[in-house]
């Protein structure tokens, strides 16, 4: 997992080529923090299709807002800079991350 | 395996009845959906629940109450179940990674937040609409944030969010609040809280952020349009407006009343070797402590119940 800050968000995720997942989380957000481990171990199954990465709200909150992101969780998908896929809030659960990556892999 | 008690539901009412039937040595088994706690770990301050500390919050609670189930032999594992089969003495829980097989059955399903039910609610999720303070609150640092509905809930959380947010403004469907006096004299004293009253939200608008909503006046009819500041770009809307109990699972097969499971004083439902307890239950006061009562009550019956029958 690549922990990004609003100084690597833009090479690791906007500028990226392939296929990127980003874990919207927060320290004081349980769900998030609940889902989590489960997305460490996606990671350890998928990563070599999909670069998996992480952002902490509260370090880089506007960079989540510039990427239209004000609730969490959100795991989104990012293609080519754009985000073309998400599960958000309490869709966001084991089956429909795993769901969500299967589908770009 | 066989277990002697399952416990379908980690929150306050299912972690008391693994507290209480792993003490008694039954083979206990507390399955989860998938974050231990139910709603009460997106609750920032719990401060009526008799013992808790200073500055408890809804997640250390919780912390400590899986710690102490666990430290009595209370297994737990995340699975979410499918389909359940009471029709034998030994009872069936099908889950989407195994199926269980238990002597009894203890519902602790707890309830959700209600929705709005408004035009575009769904899709604004996430991107304005948010139902969990905790989470959600950091992202609205000096923004403007309203919140919906008149309960203890709303207003706690309507203060939690003044920590955060420039202006706080409560909408209510009627003209006064429903939540605690103690909790009410303390909005109505912070300056950053104002209040919308006799007001619904119709509909919410925006492209890809919360941008407007239309929100209407039940004492006038009046409708109106509020648009977020030009300089913020968007605005917060945080739903508190009740529960719905997780009970569809049990339709048809568990006497109901509004969705809401029928028990007797011993947490007993129509099926025998099942009972319920928590919030899903008709009950008058829906809180941690009524929860952990009725999982100590339930635990205790089923471990009765396992005494006064005969399992192949």
């Amino acid at each position: 997992m690549i922990e990004l800050n609003k100084d690597n968000f833009e090479e690791e995720v906007l500028k990226a080529e392939g296929t990127v997942l980003v874990d919207f989380w927060s320290p004081s957000c349980e769900p998030c923090k609940a889902l989590m481990p489960f997305v460490h171990s996606l990671e350890e199954k998928y990563a070599d299709k999909i670069k998996f990465t992480s952002l902490d709200i509260t370090k880089a909150r506007r960079v989540a807002i510039g990427q239209k992101v004000l609730g969490l969780p959100v795991i989104a998908i990012y293609q080519n800079g754009e985000r073309i896929d998400s599960v958000v809030g309490d869709e966001a659960t084991e089956k429909s991350v795993e769901e969500l990556i299967k589908k770009y892999c | 395996m066989l277990y002697d008690v399952v416990i379908i539901g980690a929150g306050p009412a299912g972690l008391s009845a693994g507290l209480y039937a792993a003490r008694a040595r039954l083979n206990t088994l507390i399955i989860e959906k998938d974050v231990a706690g139910g709603q009460i770990v997106t609750t920032e301050e719990v401060a009526n629940y008799p013992g808790s500390i200073e500055n408890a919050t809804g997640p250390s609670l919780v912390a400590r109450m899986v710690e102490q189930a666990e430290s009595f032999g209370a297994k737990r594992t995340t699975d979410t179940i499918k389909s359940v089969d009471f029709s034998g003495k030994i009872k069936v829980l099908k889950g989407e990674k195994a199926d269980y097989e238990t002597k009894t059955v203890i519902i602790a399903t707890g309830a959700t937040p209600k929705k709005i039910g408004c035009p575009g609610e769904k899709e604004l999720t996430g991107r304005g609409v948010s139902y969990c303070a905790t989470c959600d609150g950091a992202f609205f640092e000096d923004l403007e944030v309203f919140v919906v509905g008149g309960g203890d809930a709303a207003v706690e959380e309507a203060m939690f969010l003044t920590k955060f947010a420039r202006k706080v403004t409560i909408i209510h469907r009627r003209d006064s609040l429903r939540a605690a006096k103690s909790i009410q004299e303390k909005a109505f004293a912070n300056e950053k809280i104002h209040f919308m009253w006799d007001t619904v939200i119709t509909e919410l608008r925006g492209d890809e952020l919360l941008e407007s909503m239309v929100v209407k006046n039940l004492k006038t009819g009046e409708e109106k349009e509020i648009f977020a500041d030009e300089n913020d770009g968007t605005f917060g809307v945080f739903v508190f407006v009740g529960y719905d109990p997780a009970t569809q699972l049990f339709e048809g097969i568990i006497n109901m009343e509004k969705g809401y499971i029928i028990t007797d004083d011993k947490m007993a439902t129509n099926i025998p070797g099942v009972f319920a307890a928590g919030d899903n239950r008709v009950k008058p006061l829906r809180q941690v402590v009524t929860a952990t009562s009725d999982g100590a009550i339930a635990a205790t019956q089923a471990e009765k119940y396992i005494e006064e029958n005969i399992f192949e």
